[in-house]
């Protein structure tokens, strides 16, 4: 179980990319940022990030906005 | 004969914020267009060189072609914590704007509650003083109040950003006096931020002394944005002169213009 963008999830991926990818971005994708328990997670550290039972993971894009 | 300089974005009067400088002094946000065709004209039509961005949450809808591609490159892109109403959501929403946009500059927000969005004083300023120390150049959006004005100043913000009226509400510059206090003594740059309705309260904002004017839903919820975002962009160039040439005092009694002497008829 985790928390994606603030809502409880049973099952996940076990890498931080895998989890990217299911909304199609990819460790090059622009414009986006990752969050695991409060903490920003930083691009360079996608790569070898895991995701464990309880996090509480935002993934954020550039969007619209005054 | 004489020659007539066009009145056009001169180098020699740059707005300039924590060292940077930028060839326009409309901030323009990039919310709330009818369509992104409309959007990016809108944004050439104004000049505009910052370009207010928001942070949100991705979902799985919406793959098409996302805001950050279509204006990188074209813009200086300020991420904004707009909607973040705790120290902690506005100071990670910073940390996640600095992540995406690869930027130290913020466009600090800290709402009251959602019905005035009016910021909340008190956290603002822990906020800015907790970004500032970890490096972002904050641009807090704060009330029309002088004093708040310097305390933020006082924490190390790079400019300061009070308010003409309510978000979103159009009634242009509520506390003209205030703004001018403000801009008088304020030892970084003042961006008029919130509640400019049309050009001339734009123009007014400057005429008081602003250094620069955000906007967005007086240009995006007009009828015709273009048009609207060119008007904007008149309306703050004209405002920055008639601020530069300096205004004639007010006076109760007229005072004829034409010369007296030699009137026919005396």
């Amino acid at each position: 179980m985790i928390r994606f963008n603030g809502k409880p999830r049973e099952t996940h991926p076990e890498a931080l990319l895998d989890l990217l990818a299911e909304h199609g971005f990819g460790p090059e994708t622009k414009g986006i940022a990752v969050a695991i328990n409060g903490s920003v997670i930083p691009r360079s550290s996608w790569n070898e990030t895991r995701l464990s039972n309880g996090d509480d993971i935002e993934i954020v894009k550039i969007m619209q906005g005054g | 004969m004489l020659v007539m300089d066009r009145p056009t974005r001169k180098s020699s009067d740059p707005l300039i914020i924590a060292g940077k400088p930028f060839s326009s002094r409309l901030f323009l946000g990039s919310a709330g267009y009818p369509n992104q065709k409309v959007f990016l004209e809108s944004f050439v039509a104004s000049g505009a060189e910052i370009l207010t961005v928001s942070v949100r949450r991705a979902d799985l809808s919406g793959h098409g072609e996302s805001l950050f591609d279509l204006v990188t490159g074209r813009a200086f892109l300020l991420p904004n914590t707009a909607g973040c109403a705790t120290v902690k959501d506005a100071v990670l929403t910073a940390e996640l704007g600095r992540e995406a946009l690869d930027t130290k500059w913020v466009k600090l927000e800290l709402i009251g509650d959602r019905e005035t969005l009016y910021p909340d004083v008190e956290q603002l300023l822990k906020a800015a003083d907790e970004l500032v120390r970890k490096g972002f150049v904050v641009l807090p959006y704060c009330t029309d109040d002088p004093i708040v004005c310097q305390r933020l100043a006082d924490l190390g913000c790079a400019a300061v950003m009070p308010l003409g009226s309510p978000i979103g509400s159009g009634l242009g510059i509520l506390n003209p006096y205030n703004i001018e206090r403000i801009c008088s003594r304020s030892p970084v740059p003042v961006v008029l931020d919130a509640g400019v309705g049309t050009a001339s309260d734009a123009a007014l904002a400057m005429e008081l002394g602003c250094d620069a004017v955000l906007l967005n839903t007086a240009i995006s919820k007009s009828n015709d944005p273009v048009k609207m975002a060119t008007a904007m962009r008149y309306g703050v160039d004209a405002g920055r002169l008639a601020h530069l040439a300096g205004r004639i005092p007010k006076k109760t009694r007229a005072e004829a213009s034409s010369p007296e002497l030699g009137l026919i008829g005396t």
